[in-house]
């Protein structure tokens, strides 16, 4: 059905609405809010790495003149212990809290321990350094494999091992140890051909959002708390800011801003509590926070380093009959990695029919790990992609007739558990087989001595529906005022307005789009999990029915007919002779009945899997290990591109951010646990002078499950691209890589240089 | 920010009397891409912050074939480089020149920053040795002048004593079939810190087939830039080929002192010592032959 659908407005690339805004600097981001009485906020951080705090003494920095509050732990109340679904992972309040304001132990490098509002940043500044301390160093656990150990020092000591669902006896920092069993892999494996087994070690990586984290807030003498910040999922951070604060959650209205990039460090909440806090003390006044990148770098949450060892073999005609995977996440200084959805990742592309993967999530003096586009599947996909290419070159078979022959397809079963639905990989691999990148020769070295590779692998994202809401009102000129709920990151605001007009038969322009708050439109997930063009697409394709049937009822009142003797078709509503369209009518909803506004609240299933297919080709620069990208092609299934633009920059980016965490990114650390590279100069991202144009090639495979064949598109791009870089230095240069980043002093190193 | 005093001085006498009263605890700013971020992240302290901008003499930006090149220590780069018929004498100082920061901070980014910073990374520095500039330093005392390799004593940190004011560098003319080059390596392709970086000069005999004098200079290998005398002594009288420039990258390396930091290894650094040389030596050689 979906197939043969006619659009008029879906795969059109019109204009964002909030581009205008945007491009000429008048767009308020969460750092822009102004208010009466507004004061500014400092945060004190932990200059140790692991540290029991015994004494925090403010009474200086109370006294300093212009300083309005200083707060800490103590005004914080114990949250309770439960653990909840939020944003892309779990969340307990307990340690958010602890991770938002320390108590009695400072866990990672700029944990915070205290913090002032004054009236201007510089003396809230000053007031930081009158506080007084009292640190008990410990010696810091800093490594995932050391902090496995027995002999380990102790992050958190409460913490016992969730061994295969049994809680251990002993205080640890392995959080949980789960495994996935299918088939009978020791078996399988004695039956292989050729077996290829492998390490990898990957580093700690930032999500590399432009704007920093921010929060203001006022809390009312009523005992209400209203906050203005930059955040994927403002109905968290509404639930946050309640557990955290024990105040009512119909008490706290959480506005969410404008946002500079997110990519799942801005599902959780790290400074508005803060400000509310500081706020209540400081007399009711508004008070601001805002992050500097130091700040951010040190103490937000990044994404986990791992270690894993990932076996697979294979008999003589290439088919993998059996894989093992051993996974080891860094969760931080508080339990929760993305070991589960590594798990989910590491064998997703693919068919076997033994398998077996141990996971293990592992606390360490690191600030609390928080989701990354496609949580945990980069490096998992790394070490898979590497072995799968290890293996096709040892049986002499093409890594992508490797994959197709054992490629996922619908109701494969998965090494973690589900079976697969309408899945669209192998499609993935086929336009990449027949793109004009992977038919051209590759690309001639720039200096004498450099090598040139290329190389491919694939990715799995498992993706999101959740719950979306909105509501529309029909203005009488005919423009509906459309307010939805989910953060608007890549071009939201666009592709939901796109189908809600593509339902009603408008025009894009006739829709006003506009995001709400907790106050003013119905509960949202969070923008994340890549579900927000799906799920609240489905939202806006229920209200436009609505807004449909409700005409309908108009028309009929016009006509003095049944609503349901009314037919629509685009934006006319017609019976017998009679027709009026859209605009008109709405002209005349006051003779036929009034006023008309809409809204939906959905909770969504049916999101799909996705896939991603890319080929790369690296210049090596031998001598010095430095890696130069010359071409890059990435195949996804899309679903359905509603914006191409939209989709196409989400491949992009995705690409982008993949292939910097493969050559440069990672939290570089002293022995005793300071981060030392806090700053976009020495965190290395890349820039636009490093990367060529990223080709992309949607390939669009409808989800029956959406009423315009949406799936989600924004994290599975960033799965394949280590993989692939490593493939094609390997091609290059013969050296496999096992290591993140793989960087030039990592090159050098595997080459054998130093 | 802590608060400070601002002053504008208008010439070299006011500005060095205000540092030789203050001291440590003032501050000179010139294109201030540097002083302001080091100030604001309390990584420096001033009482007082002394604008060296609307001196005259630090201004100077003048070329005479005899007395060479004169340029004033709050030069922007973007006059450096503005200037084409400076562009074409001195090729080396260009690639350091526009290699320092992005155009808005070219602007402002001064030569004399670079080198009062004293970072021993700084993109101008090895190509300042490798040009055998000269600092011209002015305190209540007078007026005196500093070998450029000699004006550093370690990160950070400078020979200027309380009360002295750097006022510009001199530059001899180009000799005949000269040429100079600076590379740095980044592992990316822009924004970065070199983790090695080389900056050198050569001249070559009239029929270009023997070196008869080469400067040599590293930076990011050692506390301060690191001048390597020794590398370019190694060149001279010998013919002009892959043999003695490998040979005097050899002698680089093996000068080279560096520590492993975020930015690199020891052994990379120690590595790249001898591949920055050759490659610099490369493209100064081209220049020289042209």
């Amino acid at each position: 059905m979906i197939e043969t659908q006619e659009f008029k407005v879906i795969g059109t690339r019109p204009i964002r609405p909030d581009g205008i805004d945007k491009v000429t600097g008048r767009a308020q981001y969460g750092a822009d809010i102004k208010l009466q009485g507004l004061l500014y906020g400092r945060v004190l951080r932990s200059p140790h790495a692991h540290a029991r705090i015994r004494s925090v003494d403010v009474s200086a920095a109370e006294k300093l003149p212009g300083v309005k509050a200083v707060i800490t732990g103590r005004d914080f109340p114990a949250a309770s212990n439960e653990t909840v679904h939020a944003g892309e992972g779990v969340v307990n309040f307990s340690y958010l809290s602890e991770n938002l304001m320390a108590q009695t132990r400072a866990l990672y490098h700029g944990h915070v321990v205290a913090a002032v509002a004054a009236v201007d940043v510089h003396i809230a500044e000053e007031a930081l350094k009158l506080i007084k301390v009292d640190y008990e160093v410990l010696t810091p656990v800093l490594d995932v494999i050391e902090a496995m150990r027995d002999d380990s020092p102790v992050v958190l000591q409460e913490v016992r091992t969730d061994e295969l669902g049994e809680k251990g006896t002993k205080p640890t920092n392995i959080a949980s140890h789960g495994r996935h069993d299918l088939g009978d892999v020791d078996k399988a494996f004695a039956n292989a051909a050729v077996i290829v087994e492998r390490e990898f070690v990957t580093g700690t990586v930032h999500q590399g959002y432009i704007e920093p984290q921010n929060g203001t807030a006022i809390s009312s003498m009523d005992g209400s708390i209203t906050a203005w910040t930059s955040t994927q999922s403002a109905w968290d951070e509404r639930r946050e800011i309640s557990e955290v604060l024990k105040v009512p959650l119909a008490m706290v209205r959480v506005i969410p801003m404008e946002i500079g990039g997110g990519f799942g460090g801005k599902l959780n909440a790290y400074l508005e509590p803060l400000a509310a806090a500081l706020s209540r003390k400081a007399g009711h006044q508004p008070v601001k926070l805002t992050m500097s990148r130091d700040e951010v770098l040190k103490a937000t949450g990044p994404t986990s380093a791992s270690v894993m060892r990932v076996k697979m073999g294979a008999d003589k005609s290439g088919r993998i009959i059996a894989a093992y995977a051993w996974m080891a996440y860094e969760a931080g200084a508080f339990p929760g990695s993305p070991i589960g959805a590594g798990a989910a990742v590491i064998f997703g592309p693919y068919r076997f029919e033994n398998a077996r993967i141990d996971y293990y999530d592992v606390i360490v003096n690191k600030p609390k790990a928080q989701a990354y586009r496609a949580p945990g599947g980069t490096n998992a996909a790394y070490a898979a992609e590497v072995v799968v290419n290890d293996l096709a070159e040892k049986l002499g078979i093409d890594p992508l007739e490797m994959r197709l022959k054992n490629g996922a397809r619908q109701g494969d079963r998965r090494a973690d558990g589900p079976t697969y639905g309408p899945i669209a990989y192998l499609e993935t691999i086929e336009a990449i087989k027949v793109s004009a990148h992977y038919n051209s020769p590759k690309p001639a070295p720039s200096r004498l001595g450099n090598k040139v590779g290329r190389g491919v692998a694939s990715g799995y994202w498992g993706n999101w529906d959740g719950r979306s809401s909105a509501s529309a009102v029909i203005n009488s000129d005919g423009r509906v005022s459309y307010l939805e709920g989910s953060t608007d990151i890549g071009g939201l605001r666009a592709s939901l307005a796109m189908q809600l007009a593509e339902t009603i038969g408008l025009k894009y322009e006739d829709i006003r789009p506009m995001m709400g708050d907790t106050q003013t439109v119905g509960f949202n997930d969070a923008t994340g999990g890549s579900r927000s063009t799906y799920g609240s697409g489905m939202a806006a394709h229920r209200l436009g029915l609505k807004i449909i049937a409700e005409m309908q009822k108009h028309a009929a009142a016009l006509w003095d007919v049944q609503p349901e003797q009314v037919n629509v078709k685009g934006d006319v509503y017609s019976c017998g002779e009679k027709a009026i369209t859209f605009k008109e009518l709405a002209g005349q909803l006051d003779e036929t009945g009034g006023p008309i506004s809409v809204s939906v609240s959905l909770d969504t299933k049916g999101a799909l899997p996705t896939f991603a297919t890319q080929v790369v080709d690296v210049e090596v620069d031998v001598e010095t290990g430095k890696l130069q990208i010359l071409r890059y092609t990435a195949a996804q299934d899309v679903g359905r591109a509603i914006h191409p633009s939209y989709v196409e920059g989400q491949i992009q980016g995705g690409v982008v951010q993949g292939l910097g965490w493969a050559m440069h990114e990672e939290y570089v650390y002293d022995k005793d646990g300071h981060l030392l590279n806090g700053s976009l100069l020495d965190y290395r991202m890349p820039t636009a002078l490093d990367m060529p144009m990223i080709d992309t090639i949607l390939v669009e495979v409808p989800n029956p499950n959406h009423p315009f064949g949406v799936k989600g598109v924004g994290e599975v791009p960033i799965v394949p691209p280590a993989g692939a870089l490593a493939n094609a230095i390997y091609d290059a240069i013969g050296v496999r890589m096992n290591v993140l980043p793989m960087n030039p002093r990592n090159v050098l190193k595997a080459i054998g240089t130093i | 920010m802590q608060a400070f005093s601002y002053v504008s001085a208008k010439s070299v006498s006011e500005a060095s009397a205000i540092l030789a009263q203050e001291g440590d605890n003032a501050k000179v700013l010139s294109g201030g891409t540097d002083i302001i971020v080091q100030l604001r992240e309390g990584r420096r302290s001033a009482h007082v912050v002394v604008d060296v901008k609307a001196i005259p003499e630090l201004n100077e930006l003048s070329y005479d074939a005899a007395a060479g090149l004169t340029i004033g220590a709050a030069v922007p780069m973007h006059r450096i480089y503005g200037d084409a018929k400076l562009a074409a004498l001195y090729p080396g100082l260009m690639d350091s020149a526009t290699l320092i920061g992005g155009t808005a901070i070219q602007g402002r980014a001064t030569l004399g920053g670079n080198v009062c910073t004293a970072s021993p990374a700084g993109d101008a520095l090895p190509t300042l040795i490798a040009l055998n500039a000269r600092c011209v330093v002015a305190s209540a005392n007078g007026t005196r002048e500093i070998a450029i390799e000699n004006f550093f004593a370690g990160p950070g940190r400078t020979v200027l004593q309380k009360g002295d004011l750097l006022v510009a560098f001199k530059l001899p003319a180009p000799q005949p079939n000269s040429g100079a080059a600076y590379l740095r390596f980044i592992p990316r392709n822009e924004m970065d810190i070199a983790v090695v970086s080389a900056g050198v000069s050569v001249q070559l005999s009239a029929d270009k087939s023997t070196f008869i004098a080469a400067r040599i200079a590293l930076g990011a290998v050692a506390p301060t830039p690191l001048f390597v005398p020794e590398a370019g002594a190694a060149l001279i009288g010998q013919p002009v080929g892959a043999v003695a420039v490998n040979a005097a990258a050899e002698i680089a390396k093996a000068a080279a002192r560096p520590i492993s930091d975020m930015r690199g290894s020891a052994e990379q650094r120690k590595h790249l010592s001898a591949v920055m040389t050759k490659r610099t030596l490369e493209i100064a050689i081209e220049r020289a032959r042209a």
